[in-house]
């Protein structure tokens, strides 16, 4: 193939595929920015500044290491409640009370900190904020909240909102609304609050030498119980729902692979001779995977209700297809020869099967499994978050209900602790069963 | 097994010992395949006993809602094209999802991949760092991204994109790392003898030797990422899976809808599938005329 070209040609043929090659590369870029633009337009991303709720982010994002204590007073009685982020469950009783909040014989005292000191009497409340003075508001059945601040009403600090009937200030110390009904301060901490032990509990607020000191003298037990059954972090319904996912996977991946085998034989072209057969099956795996598991998830839920078997389902009957695929290919690649040394002993075919080809596969299948295993996990929480299964359903309810937002990042920290364990260990499984112990 | 070499090997040994050793065998094997049955059975049992409807008694109806919609699909048929034109643009939105996240996540990929390869990294030094960044943003489930930005932004088709593209990003970077560690390391010490920078060497030296690979990934992932994309508009991403939730949750009347939107996305995927899978056999195995 001896190319006779003289330099100057070759230099032209180089030049010309260097061009030829730059403008491709041009073009690619420019539809690459063509198609930005057009995303620019088609998904609205101007609009979306506008959407993005910045309020949103704060709170997520300082509820997330923090939690507050909101004091209410009843308005109509005067009864007043401490309790932790509002929660029934979480109300303090008179003798465990945060030592910030003093009751007085008609009034009670809510010290914020910094100076700021907040007073709850029946019928007013006042707020004393270091250097801007003393707020006064009345509360009053017919007339709404009747307001009294250190300056003029229209010279108010824009942390203060205020109209007729309703009262919001918000400082560094914690924030006080006042409406008709009821005033409320709330005040920050860090931390996860009660994520040990509820406050009814005789444990709370030990420190962790006191508990483990208690848990030698033969109150383990308990002391479990009451961490288990914590009713704000309900750590027993996590832990199972953490189990629940992780079965959802297991059943759905372990499942498929032992629907998908038997198939995998009638779809390869040296176990199944019969072109009609290969065709079917093939089809069949094609369908079940071009069926996406959104959609075997809403027919599951049809049939059987919400609950992690219907998940478990939904994984096993789309991957049943894609394992399908992927067995066959590795039945096709099977040496012939070994199934032959196996016949000429004489063995049937089921044995032909078991001596024979399964040896040869099982390192594929194997190390197929555990990966899906692994990414079936992922896809467990999503699926669990549609059919009413797992931790994925429990993390669409807290981020649903808007409150909890500690609960949301410790379900997250969860979920990412529970698939990075699935990825090590299907890979420690991976390493001792295939490349041998 | 030291008195084996001392004693006298004679044949009726050596042959009880393999009766015993392949005895032993089968009886671990045995024993963890009834292990793992009575795993699969139980597992199977309390997943049962913590759904809404058992197993045996779902297993009559599995037909009975596919067979609603496609009853009510008939009867309408004519209406049937029409439904599907009118999904098109939320069809659109859920490819869009997909590829903008494959095309983001495969570029942050990239750069990923090159700065924790052995030989290739910029810094050696912080190949552990990066790795950890792949395997962190791997492990996020799209879910977990997806609804947090659905709350700070409100819903739409971005916090979809985004959460995709963060997960795609770490999926990929690990694929492509794997492929850059067989990547021949001569242009990149040529090109660094005439005095390339990094990114020179990066473009011109590994670039042209991995992109097939890279782009056969990239393929792979944006089918997986068109289901992802169909199930986060089912928690109220936007696109497809949104309309399709309204469509089912309305219940019978609007299955005709519902019929028509699983044909348009049993296509799609159907249709990706396919491409994909040519020009990965073609990117990977080079064009036919060639090889």
């Amino acid at each position: 193939m001896a190319m006779l070209d003289s330099s100057a040609d070759l230099s032209l043929q180089a030049t010309q595929l260097f061009r030829r090659k730059r403008m491709t590369t041009f073009a690619v870029l420019l539809a690459i920015v063509a198609y930005f633009a057009y995303i620019f337009v088609a998904f609205d991303i101007p609009a979306l500044w506008q959407r993005a709720n910045a309020e949103n982010a704060k709170t997520l994002v300082a509820d997330a290491y923090s939690y507050k204590t909101h004091v209410t007073m009843d308005n109509r009685n005067s009864e007043i409640t401490v309790s932790i982020e509002g929660d029934r469950k979480a109300r303090y009783t008179e003798a465990n009370e945060p030592d910030w909040v003093v009751r007085g014989d008609e009034t009670t005292e809510i010290d914020l900190g910094d100076g700021h000191l907040v007073t709850f009497a029946p019928n007013f409340v006042t707020y004393d904020v270091p250097d801007f003075g003393l707020m006064t508001f009345e509360v009053s059945r017919s007339r709404g909240v009747i307001q009294t601040y250190p300056v003029d009403a229209d010279q108010l600090p824009d942390w203060i909102s205020a109209s007729k009937n309703r009262v919001g200030i918000t400082t560094d110390a914690g924030r006080l609304s006042v409406t008709r009904n009821r005033s409320e301060v709330f005040r920050y901490f860090n931390g996860w609050e009660l994520f040990f032990f509820a406050l009814e509990s005789p444990y709370y607020g030990k420190s962790f030498g006191e508990i483990s000191g208690l848990a030698l003298n033969g109150e383990a037990a308990a002391i479990f119980h009451d961490f288990w059954h914590n009713p704000l972090w309900r750590h027993g319904a996590v832990v199972w729902a953490l189990f629940e996912t992780i079965l959802m996977a297991f059943l759905g991946t372990l499942g498929a692979a032992i629907l998908a085998l038997p198939l995998a034989f009638m779809a390869a072209r040296n176990f199944a001779p019969l072109f009609a057969v290969r065709f079917a099956v093939r089809r069949f795996f094609d369908f079940v995977r071009g069926v996406d598991a959104l959609i075997w998830t809403i027919i599951l839920t049809r049939a059987f209700g919400l609950g992690p078997l219907t998940g478990a389902l939904a994984i096993l009957i789309t991957d049943s297809g894609t394992f399908g695929k992927i067995f066959s290919e590795a039945l096709e690649n099977v040496d012939s020869k070994q199934i032959e040394g196996i016949q000429s002993t004489g063995a049937k075919p089921l044995q032909r099967y078991r001596f024979g080809v399964l040896p040869q596969i099982i390192p594929v299948l194997l190390s197929q499994v555990l990966y899906f295993l692994e990414s079936n996990t992922r896809s467990a929480t999503v699926i669990g978050a549609i059919t009413g299964g797992g931790i994925g359903l429990m993390l669409v309810q807290a981020i649903i209900t808007q409150k909890d937002w500690e609960e949301v990042s410790y379900y997250i920290v969860l979920i990412i602790l529970m698939v990075m364990f699935m990825d090590w260990f299907s890979g420690w499984l991976r390493k001792r069963l295939i490349r041998g112990k | 097994m030291a008195d084996l070499a001392t004693t006298n090997l004679n044949a009726n040994t050596v042959a009880d010992d393999y009766i015993a050793q392949v005895a032993r065998k089968r009886l671990y094997s045995g024993l963890m395949l009834l292990f793992f049955v009575v795993l699969m059975v139980s597992g199977f049992q309390v997943a049962s006993t913590r759904n809404g409807g058992s197993f045996w008694g779902g297993i009559d109806n599995f037909f009975d809602y596919p067979a609603e919609v496609v009853s009510e699909a008939w009867a309408n048929l004519d209406q049937l094209p029409g439904f599907m034109w009118e999904y098109l643009p939320a069809l659109l939105e859920t490819f869009n999802i997909a590829a903008l996240s494959t095309l983001i996540g495969a570029a942050f990929a990239v750069v990923l991949s090159l700065l924790s390869t052995r030989g290739l990294a910029r810094f050696p030094r912080l190949i552990p760092v990066f790795r950890r960044i792949m395997d962190a943003t791997r492990a996020i489930p799209e879910i977990v991204v997806a609804l947090v930005l659905i709350f700070i932004m409100g819903g739409g088709p971005v916090p979809a994109m985004i959460a995709i593209a963060i997960h795609t990003a770490g999926a990929l970077g690990k694929l492509f790392s794997e492929v850059n560690e067989n990547a021949d390391l001569k242009p990149i010490d040529g090109l660094a003898s005439v005095g390339a920078s990094w990114s020179q060497r990066m473009l011109l030296g590994v670039v042209p030797q991995v992109a097939p690979n890279w782009l056969s990934y990239a393929l792979l992932r944006l089918e997986i990422n068109i289901r992802a994309s169909a199930i986060l508009g089912f928690v109220g991403a936007g696109g497809l899976g949104y309309e399709l939730k309204n469509a089912i949750s309305w219940g019978p009347g609007r299955f005709d809808e519902a019929a028509a939107m699983f044909i348009i996305l049993f296509l799609t995927i159907m249709i990706v599938d396919q491409v994909s899978s040519y020009f990965r056999d073609r990117l990977v195995h080079g064009a036919a005329g060639r090889s």
